[in-house]
């Protein structure tokens, strides 16, 4: 079976403190960790799941600059066979509908069954790119995809639906599906691993490799005009010092309440 | 004159709240752009959904058929662009939905006109879109401008826009069936039930949450030896459950529980959109993360900005001795 999975290398957030750059567009990226987009490394997860069961070859794909190199090896160490980057600086990585139509392109030139990718991205969080990707490649397609199974060249997912929901939808290969987080449990990368994958080669295409303009991959669809901390009216009443006195603190309020 | 069309989405023949808060962010764009606003109903035995619809637009569209009495993004592609490439909107309207998300950018690339999605904002400014969406995990805001273009497209996010009635009643007109794909690449097979738990985070009066700032499963004890002195129970938000550090029956959010007790206490949560939903009604939050901006803080009526390993176990000591043990 040939796996392909779309990956994106992009800011860790969760614990940063973010600051917009002077461009007012875009955020300062100092002292930021970079790391495989959390939805993307679950789709790596269920590519590697798969490929176990069934056999075949899991390439991995990413469009950027070498930075990216980083993320795409974290995914050779966890047990991808290939990576591919495709690396131009014409295209606007940052309009999910360029980046779409760039790996379309590069994907066409490949083998595949089935395309994995994550239902979002924790930076921009625009969940275009994987349905966009399936429509440049005119395949079936399933988005929030919590399972997959496998079978006859087809395959079965379960999409989540609000409310604790799933629906079961079957899928005609060759297809895409946008995978949710959980999954399955990620697997750890090994020191080792990443140190035979520091060795392994990342395959690199160009615009001119992939037969587009720099005209069909410069002009974005979306652009950012400006970039803020959300103006909201905060109810909250901080409390200041020491954990002891926050602790002290928190007690007389519940207190107060009669919840303890 | 020009329109704004709404995607209506329906669930078990009902139609879905999003629908009318789709409509209402349709409303305010075109008044100001002196649009009409119209449904576009599509499914199965839709006299209900018509009926509820008709306050809330100037125009219903119906497509109706058996074959599209349950979403398939093929058959509904199919309809969508059909209809949209008849009438030409100014904009096209869905929720950021399962469905919204499933639909709306192929439909974007099948048709040639920008997507903007999850908005929180939608403005129209000399027939170009504008929309306010979140980035980063809903740490920042952004104002994004779509490409110049006859028509857009735009998802808008769930619980954010009012919906709007109006005095007349929307008038329906019935479209004949477009043509759907003689055979799907796509087929849905079924429905699964929500997994019943045996624990009700519902029903509690007090809960203790923890998020990602928890960092390991062992540390969850001691978010549970907390619950445990205040009689309350765990929840969590998404990342712990995708972990498999707690049960699906835990999560507290969009895709998981709804919330409203008496004491929520919030640890390592940021706050992210998705599960904020699930507790902001919740009498009393209190909150414990190191991020001074982290959107916990704008639903949180206390906020501790501090290490979650610092001030918890210092509340468990407090209450112990409140308690008189040791």
């Amino acid at each position: 079976m040939d796996l392909i999975v779309c990956v994106k290398h992009v800011p860790d957030v969760s614990s940063a403190e973010l600051r917009v750059n002077s461009s007012g567009r875009e955020i300062d990226r100092a002292g930021l960790n970079y790391d495989i987009n959390e939805w993307d490394d679950y789709a790596l997860e269920a590519a590697l799941i798969l490929k176990e069961k069934h056999g075949g070859v899991v390439t991995v794909v990413s469009v950027g600059g070498e930075e990216v190199d980083r993320t795409l090896r974290r995914c050779l160490a966890k047990g991808a066979d290939n990576a591919v980057r495709i690396s131009d600086p014409k295209i606007n990585t940052k309009d999910p509908f360029i980046v779409a139509k760039v790996l379309s392109a590069a994907i066409k030139t490949m083998r595949y069954d089935l395309i994995l990718t994550g239902v979002q991205a924790g930076d921009d969080g625009y969940a275009i790119t994987g349905p966009t990707l399936a429509e440049y490649l005119k395949i079936p397609h399933a988005t929030l995809v919590k399972k997959i199974e496998v079978e006859d060249g087809r395959a079965v997912v379960w999409r989540e639906l609000e409310g604790g929901v799933e629906e079961i939808v079957e899928l005609d290969l060759p297809a895409l599906v946008t995978v949710q987080t959980g999954i399955a449990e990620l697997r750890y990368v090994s020191v080792l691993g990443i140190r035979m994958a520091m060795r392994r080669q990342i395959r690199t295409m160009q615009l001119s490799d992939l037969g587009l303009s720099p005209e069909e991959v410069a002009s974005p669809w979306l652009a950012i005009e400006e970039l803020y901390t959300p103006r909201v009216e905060r109810r909250v009443e901080f409390i200041e010092g020491s954990p002891d006195e926050a602790a002290s603190r928190i007690v007389e309020i519940l207190r107060a309440r009669g919840l303890i | 004159m020009g329109e704004i069309l709404v995607l209506a989405e329906l669930r078990q023949g009902e139609v879905r709240e999003i629908t009318f808060e789709a409509l209402g962010a349709g409303r305010n764009v075109a008044a100001k752009a002196g649009l009409k606003l119209s449904t576009l109903l599509v499914g199965y035995n839709l006299e209900r959904a018509e009926d509820g619809l008709a306050d809330y637009c100037d125009n219903i569209l119906i497509v109706e058929d058996e074959r599209l009495g349950q979403y398939n993004s093929e058959t509904y592609q199919a309809v969508v662009s059909q209809v949209f490439r008849e009438r030409r909107p100014a904009l096209l309207l869905m929720g950021h939905t399962s469905m919204g998300m499933d639909l709306a950018p192929r439909l974007a690339v099948e048709l040639g006109i920008p997507l903007v999605t999850d908005c929180l904002e939608i403005e129209l400014v000399d027939g170009r879109l504008y929309a306010v969406r979140q980035m980063y995990g809903g740490k920042l805001n952004c104002r994004v401008r779509a490409r110049e273009a006859e028509s857009y497209i735009a998802t808008v996010r769930q619980g954010i826009f009012k919906p709007v009635k109006i005095e007349s009643r929307g008038l329906v007109t019935r479209i004949g069936i477009p043509v759907l794909p003689r055979e799907l690449r796509r087929r849905v097979k079924g429905v699964t039930a929500p997994v019943k738990s045996e624990i009700s985070i519902e029903s509690a009066d007090i809960i203790v949450a923890v998020g990602r700032g928890i960092g390991e499963k062992s540390n969850i004890a001691l978010a549970e030896e907390l619950a445990n002195l205040l009689g309350g129970v765990i929840a969590c938000s998404r990342p712990i459950v995708d972990k498999g550090w707690l049960p699906s029956d835990r999560q507290v959010g969009s895709s998981g529980k709804t919330v409203k007790p008496k004491l929520y206490i919030s640890l390592g949560i940021s706050g992210a959109f998705q599960h904020v939903m699930g507790m902001m009604n919740s009498q009393l939050i209190i909150a414990v993360n190191k991020d001074r901006n982290a959107p916990i803080f704008n639903v949180a009526h206390y906020g501790v900005v501090d290490d979650l390993f610092k001030v918890a176990p210092a509340l468990i000591k407090k209450i112990r001795e409140l308690k008189g043990l040791r």
